[in-house]
This record gives C-alpha cells, structure tokens and sequence, in this order.
C-alpha cells in the first residue's frame, strides 16, 4: 500500500500541536514597531494542516517502509552497517546532552568538552595518530578538512607547486571530488593484478608536484595494502603526504594503525566504525586525525586541559580556521564515546576480528557459487563479479540484489568498485551470527539457482515491496521533485 | 569476556575457522607485517558494562550546567512537539542507510520528497535537496555552485554582516583552492549596498547575504536580484527557515539560492549538532545544486514511487569533475523538521514565529530603558537583538548575575568575532518558548544590576 502525502489529507482548521496562548500584558502588542511592510513575507507556505494521530499514523507508516540495522542483514559493502548500541542512543538523548546551547559560558559547559576531549584522546590512541579535530560532520567532510590542511602545510612551507593529489582507481568517489574542491588536480593510480596499488604505476607518478596519496587500507576490495610501508617511504621522500580514508578501519581497530603505517592525516567515520546510527543519510561525523606535522593545521578551536578545566584555543595562528558553524555533530560524538567505553581496547579488537572472520566466513560460503575476481585473502569486506551471470544468463548484479529484496535482506553494495565488472560488495560486519551468515549464504545461492532456470523471474523482483523497480529515466526526464 | 555486540562463542568460531581453512583468526590478517601488528592493546580503558558507562556518562553530564537559554547566534531554543522525538527514534528511520534500494525504501525517500516540498514552499524557490550538514556548509555550497556557473569567476561578494562563524567556514573554502571571499561593507548594523555596483567586476559569481543577520536585523535587499543577475551574477540568501514565516522569502526577492538552517523547526540545541542545513534553487541551477535528491516517479505497473535522482550530479558518479564531494548529509535531522513541521502546519510555524518577535521586542524594549544598556541602531529586528554596554566592567557583572540566577542573558558577539571593537556588544534571542516569569526574571535580575 502505497502512503498519501501529508499534504493531500490535510484540512484548513487540523491542528497537531498548539502554542501557549501568549501573556504579555494587554495592549503591548498593540505598541510593537511596525516591520516595514516590504520585509514582510506576502505568499503563505503550502503545509500540512492535520491532526496529531495524523501526523503519527503517517510517519509510522512510512517507517514501516523503510529498512534499517535493526530490521535485518545489511552487508553494504564500505559502509559498516554494524548494530548501533541502545545505550548509545538512551546516553545521547540525556537532557544535560541536548539541551546545552553552543555558546554558553565555557564554564557551564565543562561535560559537553570533557566528552569531546576525553574522545578525541582515545580516537588518537586508536589510530595511532598525535590529536585531531571533531568538527566535520561526515567522511566526505572530513577528507575535505583533510585534504585543506594538507593544502595549508605545503603553502606554509612555501612548496607553492604542488597541485596534484593521487587516488587509486578503486577510491571512493569522494576522494577526486574532495581533491578538486580543494583545488588540486586528481591523478588515478592503477592497481596491480592482485588488487593493490601498481607499484610501478605509483612510482612514475609521484614527483615533486604531487602533494598527497590518497589510500583505504584496507582498499575497498576489502584488500590489505601489504606493501604500505614502502608505498608510504616513497609517497615521502618526494616530501608529499600520505591521506588514509578511514571507511575501512573496521578491519584493523586495535590490530594495527594508520600512524604505524606511515599516513599523515586521516578522517574517521564515526557512523561507520564506532556504531553511531547512519539515521538514513546521516548525521555522521567525521574526524580528522594528524601527526605532528599537521597538528599546527587543524581546525580551530582547539579544545585543551588546563588547571582551571578544559578550554577553547582560537589562538591558532595556522589552523585552516572552522568548517563548521559551531563544534561538530556533539550529539553523535557522544554516541561513539560511549561505544568506545562499551567495547574498551579489548573490544574494538574484537569488533576487528569478528568482521574479518565473518567476511572470510562468508566469502568461503559463496566462493564456489560466484566469481571472486581478487580472491586472494580479504578482510573485512569482499568483491563478487557477475559478469559471468550476465554473459551465461543475462543475469546482472542489480537482478541479484533485487532479488534479495524479496528474500528480507539488505542487498550488498552494487557496482562499486568500477575495476570490477557487475559488482556485488558484501561487508557482513562482526554484529552478524554464524546462523544469520549461513541463512543469507543458503538464501544467495538459491536465489542464484532459481535465477539461472528462470532468469525473468529475476528481472521481475521485487514482488514484495510497495513498488517494483522504477523508472528511473522519466525521474532525470521528467523531475518531479516536490508536491 | 562476552560482547554483547559480537555474537560469536567460541563453537562459532570454530567452525567458521574450519570452513575458511585456518587456525585462527590473526592468520587472517596476513597482509600486515609483523612490524606493523600492534603487539600490545591500544592505550584505552578496559570495557564496561552498561551501568558503568550510563552511570560515568551521567557524571559528565552533570558538569554541564542547564540555564534559562536567551541565547541564539544560529541555534535558537525554540518549543517542539513531542511527536517530533517519538516518530524521529522509529528504528528503522534511525538505523537505516541512505535509501539506494529504492524499493525498500520507500519510506526514507517520502519522506525526503516531503522534506524537499517543504523548503521549496517556504523559500519560494523551485529545486531542494535532501539537506547539507549546517547553515554555515550550505553557504560555502552557495559559494561553489557560484564559481562554477560562471565562467572564470574567482570571487564571491559576502556580506559582513553574515554570522561570523559562517564568514570564517567560507573564509576556510576559500583558502587554498583558489577562490575569493570580499566583504561588502556594513552601515548601521545591515549590509551596505551604496557601492554594489562598482564591487560587482568581472572576476565576481555572486553575493551572499543573510537575514536575519549576525545582530537579528531584517535587511532590505530591493533591487539586489536586478542588479546582480544584469552582470551575470547569483544572488544567495542565508536565512534561519522559521524567520520565513515573518520575513520575505529568497524568492520574493528574486535570489538564486536560498540557504540555512532549519534547526529552529524541531532539532534540540544539543552543543550546537546535529543541526539541518538547506538548499534550495531557482529552476535554471536545477542540474547544479549540490548533494542528495529524492523524485517521484514510478514503476513498471504504473504506481508512484520515490528515487534518488538526478544522480549524474553527485561524486561517485562525476568523480574528480564533480563540483561538490557532498555524500552522507543530515538525513535524520531533515526529518525531524519535517514531522515538525507536519505538527505545526503554516500556522503553528507563523504563530512560533510571532510569538518569538513580541517576547523579543518586549524584553528589548524592557531593557532599553536601563541605564548604562542600548539598543544600537534602529532596524527592524525579528526575535534576536544587540545591547550595546557602557563599559565593560559592568556587562561582565551583568553576564555573571543574571548566570547566578541560571539566566544564559546573551552571546558576546566577540566571543565569536574575536575583535576589540565587538566587546561590548550583547546578542540577546527570544523565542516563544520564554514564559512571560522567565522574561521578567531576566528583567528584574537586570534591573538589579544596571541602577
């Protein structure tokens, strides 16, 4: 059943919500300056007028249409649709969390800084890094922090040329994108017949004008970049820098960091790794962390410990300045505090592991079902290609991941990463039983089967769900974009 | 020790190692050399249970301390209805991811496309996306979208009477890629237009402005749009969305681009995040805006669905021509405004709106006859306003008494500029959800301290 718009049901005269009457003494009202009257707003808005039930009903319904960690499996590849904790969501919904104004007295604010603060030192710890920021509000931001103070370093060094910004073929998307808004020009990297970066290939592109290498390690074929520690002395002995994206850290929390291998700046995915909601396309967050050499760069304000408590230090005279409008997205970093103090440093090693083994488990369920183009060992994610499915039985990585719709599970990541054909990216993460693994490997390869006798049942699914595939065309042709 | 997040015993374990075909689970990290596994844990506390992490977090918390909030600059206290926190936590809202499957996400995408027609009716303009992470990123997009639907243009005008956090995050886009912020001068608390025309050269995209602005005033930008738009340049106005049930919208007055937050419509203070940013364009800059866009269309049999569309714009497709990286955005956020709004209709959001204006004006007007405080200039203003102090000693006492009586009375506008000349200047906000007894607390406090 398909849900009405608010705004088609409503009626002049519903209300769901009232105001206090407003008890000023008679007669002020009357005395208010005039706005001049051509600041004042002529057109009325077009919103719903419905009652309370009405407005229940309606989103209740429309949660009922959607699909979240909490209703099933969801092995999208590069995003850690881990469990999000309760605890996580009953702390940050305390009243001494939510009702705190940004710009109160530091004094009346010393919880909301010792969270951030006590934070940051365990993100630093966990990666290995000498301290960060926690002002970007997603990954993306978080690179394009990132990738500005790099911008910053070599101006402040007077290295005014280098403008170019390596990434591996296999990069998410924005990797180049966050390099060309910080004005630096994008050159791609190969990779190797294993998957990994082309050795070759990297060598004859770095030259005294490139500024930074841009790494996910593990890369999002869930593979180990085992020769990072030479990739990372090459990447600076031309004096460039090393970026890791943090998307795929939940392979190796607690088992390795990104400081030992050699990477200068990286961003976290706070809503990925350390189990904040991704709330249907956020809010995220998405910490900078630094090494020494780039501390001097990061975003100010600082927060710092002082005898009299924690402070702000604006005084900042190379920071790249704010990239938000006040400290960060507080109520997700509380979150991520307290997963943190959950889980403790046994803990996140174990998440670690957990993730590893069930991507290996998995991948040892499928592998004699699908093509594993790098099959050689993965990590916490792995790749599938379709393109023998296609060729044999027209059947596409998109039928398949439909198909799975019908089947009560989240389909896998499709189509990414480009270097593989008809791709299918599967990250179970550790919140996953043995027996939910084994139900979705059995479910896969049975949907496989039935798709191979009757691949037109295939490109029919779903069946189950509101709507069927849409016709995405007449939606760029013919945008409808609001009611 | 037990996870209670990982589900793993130990006959799991097993017989997943057994079926891979290796002893342990560390063989599986054979990529990392043995300089680079850690060998010891990493230097955090041990884990705890849930009573001892509720119980520690409990402890922070309450070093915060609470107050009656007459503090704005961009993040207002405004009343919520409790549908807003109710329907905002279903699970599968929260835990969702960004609605790829379309078919199974019907729900999340609705729910965006009504988000989207709401902005587009209170901005008056014709294209919204799915949200931007505040008001300070929507404007450094607006910066963006400028440079690049012009071509060779490097500068953007900005008024300087804009927020000043906003002004420093669109100094920070500037920096270093290549682009130009220049001020446009300010005179009696709004933004100067006398010289617009000789500042409009040829290296310019376009103008951004805000109201209400940094001190609370509306502005007057008549014929701004016109002389814009005859030099091939945008025209962006940033503006908090509540104040549009008051004030002209973007589209009244004929800008390109409307921006902001939509905090003040459901989303709590929070220390200032998660908030909501938007955008929202003219028809002509349909292809251009920045992130996420949900449309409705529909499927084989004919019946109406949601997609994410217009797709060809974003970063996993463009790559390195893309014009913005804009990925995850403030989904959630968004759609606590939108149940807000759905409680509050045009009229509730008009009311609020109102509300706010004659509490502001009455304490303003309250305050302005004490000695030793003024009201510096003379624009209309909304529901936020500058007391100017006769010295700084006694701002400092008044700051101090009124917080003694857990009244947060202002925002030091230095303690955002950061500039001498702003010392004595006191930003007070209002909003309808100040009792007539918590007004005249902050009344008779200041009555006691400025005789």
């Amino acid at each position: 059943m398909s849900e009405s718009l608010l705004i088609d049901i409503s009626k002049l005269g519903r209300k769901a919500y009232c105001f206090p009457v407003l008890d000023l003494p008679r007669g002020f009202e009357q005395a208010l300056p005039e706005i001049p009257q051509e600041l004042l707003r002529q057109k009325p808005a077009r919103l719903p007028e419905v009652s309370e039930l009405d407005v229940v009903r309606h989103f209740t319904r429309l949660s009922n249409q959607a699909y979240g960690v909490d209703n099933g499996s969801y092995p999208l590849g590069s995003c850690t649709m881990k469990y999000n904790p309760k605890l996580s969501e009953q702390i940050a919904k305390l009243e001494e969390f939510t009702s705190i104004h940004p710009l109160q007295d530091i004094s009346t604010v010393q919880g909301c800084l010792s969270v951030m603060y006590n934070l940051l030192e365990d993100l630093s710890s966990i990666t290995g890094m000498r301290w960060g920021s926690l002002q970007p509000c997603a990954g993306a931001h978080g690179e394009y922090t990132g990738l500005k103070m790099i911008r910053s370093y070599f101006l402040k060094r007077g290295d005014v040329d280098r403008n170019k910004v390596l990434v591996p073929v296999s990069a998410h998307g924005t990797n180049p994108a966050s390099a060309v808004i910080n004005g630096f020009e994008v050159v791609t990297v190969a990779s190797d017949s294993e998957g990994l970066v082309d050795m070759d290939d990297l060598r004859s592109k770095l030259d005294s004008s490139v500024a930074a290498l841009m790494l996910t390690n593990p890369n999002t074929l869930g593979l180990f970049e085992k020769n990072i520690l030479q990739i990372s002395s090459l990447v600076h002995e031309i004096g460039a820098l090393l970026y890791y994206d943090g998307a795929n850290l939940n392979a190796i929390m607690g088992m390795a960091t990104p400081g030992d291998m050699g990477f200068d700046v990286i961003h976290l995915n706070l809503h990925k790794t350390f189990s904040t909601p991704h709330g249907g396309g956020g809010p995220g967050s998405g910490p900078v962390m630094v090494n020494e050499k780039l501390v001097p760069f990061l975003p100010k304000p600082d927060i710092e410990l002082t005898d009299s408590g924690y402070v702000y230090n604006w005084e900042l005279p190379d920071s790249i300045g704010k990239v938000s409008m006040f400290w960060g997205n507080f109520l997700v970093l509380v979150r991520a505090y307290v997963y943190i103090l959950r889980m403790g440093s046994e803990g996140i090693r174990a998440a670690s592991m957990h993730a590893v083994l069930n991507a290996n488990y998995l991948k040892s369920r499928l592998k004699d079902s699908f093509e594993i183009p790098y099959a050689k060992g993965c990590m916490h994610e792995f790749v599938v290609s379709c393109d023998n499915l296609k060729k044999r039985y027209g059947i596409t990585a998109q039928d398949i991941a439909k198909g799975l719709i019908d089947c009560g599970y989240h389909p896998p990541t499709m189509y990414f990463p480009s270097l593989v054909g008809e791709a299918l990216m599967f990250e179970p993460t550790e919140s996953e039983s043995v027996e939910t693994l084994d139900d979705f490997a059995d479910t896969l390869i049975a949907l496989l089967e039935r798709a191979k006798a009757d691949p037109a049942y295939l490109k029919g699914c779903p069946y189950t769900t509101p709507v069927g595939r849409l016709d995405e065309v007449k939606a760029v042709k013919e945008p409808n974009l609001h009611y | 020790m037990v996870y209670p997040y990982i589900p793993h015993t130990d006959e799991d374990r097993k017989k997943m190692l057994d079926a891979i075909g290796v002893a342990s689970i560390e063989e599986l990290y054979e990529g990392l050399t043995e300089e680079l596994m850690l060998s010891d844990s990493v230097p955090i506390s041990h884990g705890r249970s849930e009573d001892e992490v509720l119980r520690m977090i409990t402890s922070i918390a309450q070093r915060n301390s609470k107050g009656i909030p007459f503090l704005g600059c961009g993040c207002y206290d405004h009343l919520i209805p409790s549908t807003v926190q109710a329907l905002a936590n279903l699970p599968s809202f929260v835990t969702a991811y960004t609605p790829y499957q379309a078919e199974m996400s019907q729900g999340l995408l609705q729910a965006i496309y009504e988000f989207q027609s709401m902005i587009c009716e209170i901005t008056g303009m014709d294209v919204s996306n799915a949200s931007l992470y505040d008001g300070a990123n929507a404007a450094s997009e607006a910066a963006s979208l400028m440079i690049h639907a012009k071509r060779k243009a490097t500068t953007v005008l900005v008024s300087s009477t804009i927020h000043p956090f906003a002004l420093q995050v669109l100094t920070t886009w500037a920096t270093g890629a290549g682009h130009r912020i220049r001020l446009v001068s300010e005179h009696l608390g709004v933004a100067d237009f006398s010289q617009l025309d000789a500042e409009i050269t040829d290296d310019v995209a376009g103008l951004i402005v805000q109201s209400p602005n940094r001190y609370g005033f509306l502005e007057d930008y008549s014929g701004i749009a016109q002389r814009l738009h005859e030099r091939g340049c945008l025209f962006a106005i940033s503006s908090d969305l509540l104040s549009l049930a008051m004030q002209k919208s973007p589209a009244e007055w004929d800008a390109d681009i409307a921006v902001g937050d939509t905090q003040a419509l459901g989303i709590p203070l929070g220390f200032g995040g998660p908030s909501c940013g938007y955008m929202a364009v003219t028809k002509a800059l349909m292809r251009k805006i920045p992130g996420r866009i949900v449309g409705a269309t529909v499927d084989a049999q004919g019946r109406k669905g949601y997609t994410l569309t217009l797709q060809a714009r974003e970063q996993h497709i463009k790559r390195e021509h893309a014009t913005s990286n804009v990925c995850s955005n403030q989904a959630l956020a968004a759609l606590m405004t939108t149940i807000h709004l759905s409680s509050l209709g045009w009229g509730g959001m008009v009311e609020a709106a109102q509300q706010s204006y004659v509490k502001a004006h009455y304490l303003a007007y309250h305050l302005a006859q004490l000695p030793g405080i003024s009201l510096i200039w003379d624009s209309p203003f909304w529901c936020e306003f500058p007391l100017v102090f006769s010295d700084a000693k006694r701002m400092r006492k008044f700051l101090q008494e009124l917080r003694n009586e857990d009244i947060f009375a202002g925002v030091r506008l230095s303690s955002l500029t950061r500039k001498p000349q702003d010392e004595l200047v006191l930003l007070v906000a209002v909003t309808e959800k100040r009792s007539r007894e918590e007004l005249e607390l902050y009344l008779a406090a200041a009555r006691r301290v400025m005789k």
